[in-house]
């Protein structure tokens, strides 16, 4: 029986598509068998992460009203054979799953898959309960503000009122020359305030709109930071135990000085 | 911290963000346990009427923060309690009873 890990924030827009497609795509890579889940239904985006957009025919209400097969439904990707998405109804709200149903259609993976990663909409409303109600795990997304954090504070509670106990926080969009102003909360200080295990640290990072613009992870991206992060973190998901990256990058004695007097950043 | 730090001696951002939220939270946190609190308030009115007769319709129970000494930033959850007493007779009946 495979995992089933819903990714969720409370707060719409902090990553939580991002963090589901890169964290998807990185178990897929070291050769896990990997299902990704979009449960946003009506506002579907996983596809276009993903560059899988050309490829729907069916989606996830059509496999819960019987339309179509589970394995008609199921998309796999272009790169990674062991890699699959089940695309969001795009014309349909949110009414169109029960939490029960999800329950059962995630039962059905988790015999196929070893992963199942469910992309959670934003909002603790239906869509939210939809989403959760199979998972066995959960990732929170948040990045360093104080709505972000707020958010997942409350979400928290949530997941834990509904068994989904010890969740595990992903912190996006770190801008260490922030940090390092003393601008932005750091790691530490969100960990204090939240109080929950640290899955890994994402710096915000230009490579994740670009891979998005071609609609291709940045976890498979050598060269990326922010793919070096989501990396981390799957390895931290299959139970290595990786240090938090350093998000403060060296730039050599000049550039020490330079940001001393504030001319560099 | 750089120059521009020392010189103007600027109060970083995020040392308010983190006091601001973790005010809201508590506020949150206790929000979400409201029956937890309604359990509080039952078992309070049922010890102190051992001792007196109370308004448990008045009552009102609620947490707070209130700063420790004079740090700045940092809070300590206070638990504060309104209860109107509408009579202290059986506080009495209770010390003869324990003579």
């Amino acid at each position: 029986m495979g995992e089933v890990y819903v990714v969720t924030s409370g707060k719409g827009g902090v990553g939580k598509t991002t963090s589901t497609a890169n964290i998807g795509t990185g178990l897929a890579i070291v050769g896990k068998k990997v299902v990704m889940v979009d449960a946003d239904i009506g506002l579907r985006n996983l596809d276009v992460v993903m560059g899988l957009e050309n490829r729907i025919v069916y989606d996830i209400v059509d496999v819960i009203e019987g339309a179509c097969r589970l394995k008609q439904a199921l998309i796999r990707d272009k790169r990674y054979s062991d890699l699959y998405l089940l695309p969001a109804a795009q014309t349909k709200d949110k009414s169109a799953l029960t939490p029960e149903q999800m329950q059962k259609l995630c039962k059905q993976l988790r015999e196929e898959f070893e992963y199942v990663i469910i992309d959670c909409p934003a909002g603790i409303e239906q869509g939210f309960k939809n989403a959760i109600a199979g998972a066995n795990k959960a990732i929170v997304v948040t990045t360093p503000e104080v709505s972000a954090v707020r958010d997942a504070d409350r979400v928290i509670g949530l997941l834990e009122a509904n068994d989904l106990r010890n969740p595990l926080l992903v912190l996006n969009r770190i801008r260490p020359e922030m940090v390092k102003r003393g601008d932005m909360m750091t790691i530490e200080d969100v960990m204090e305030i939240l109080a929950i295990e640290i899955l890994g640290v994402v710096p915000d990072d230009e490579s994740i709109v670009i891979s998005t613009n071609r609609g291709d992870p940045c976890v498979a991206d050598d060269s990326s930071w922010a793919g070096r992060a989501y990396r981390n973190i799957t390895r931290r998901l299959l139970g290595e135990i990786v240090p938090l990256m350093k998000l403060q990058q060296e730039k050599g004695f000049l550039g020490r000085i330079l940001r001393f007097f504030r001319f560099g950043s | 911290m750089d120059m521009f730090n020392i010189l103007w001696r600027r109060n970083p951002s995020k040392k308010t963000a983190k006091d601001r939220l973790k005010v809201v939270l508590v506020n949150d946190r206790t929000n979400c346990s409201n029956q937890v609190l309604e359990m509080l308030k039952n078992d309070i009115v049922k010890a102190l009427n051992i001792y007196m007769d109370i308004d448990a319709e008045a009552l009102d129970i609620q947490i707070t923060q209130t700063p420790i000494g004079d740090s700045q930033g940092e809070y300590m959850p206070v638990l504060n309690a309104n209860i109107p007493i509408k009579n202290i007779r059986k506080f009495k009946e209770q010390l003869n009873r324990r003579e």
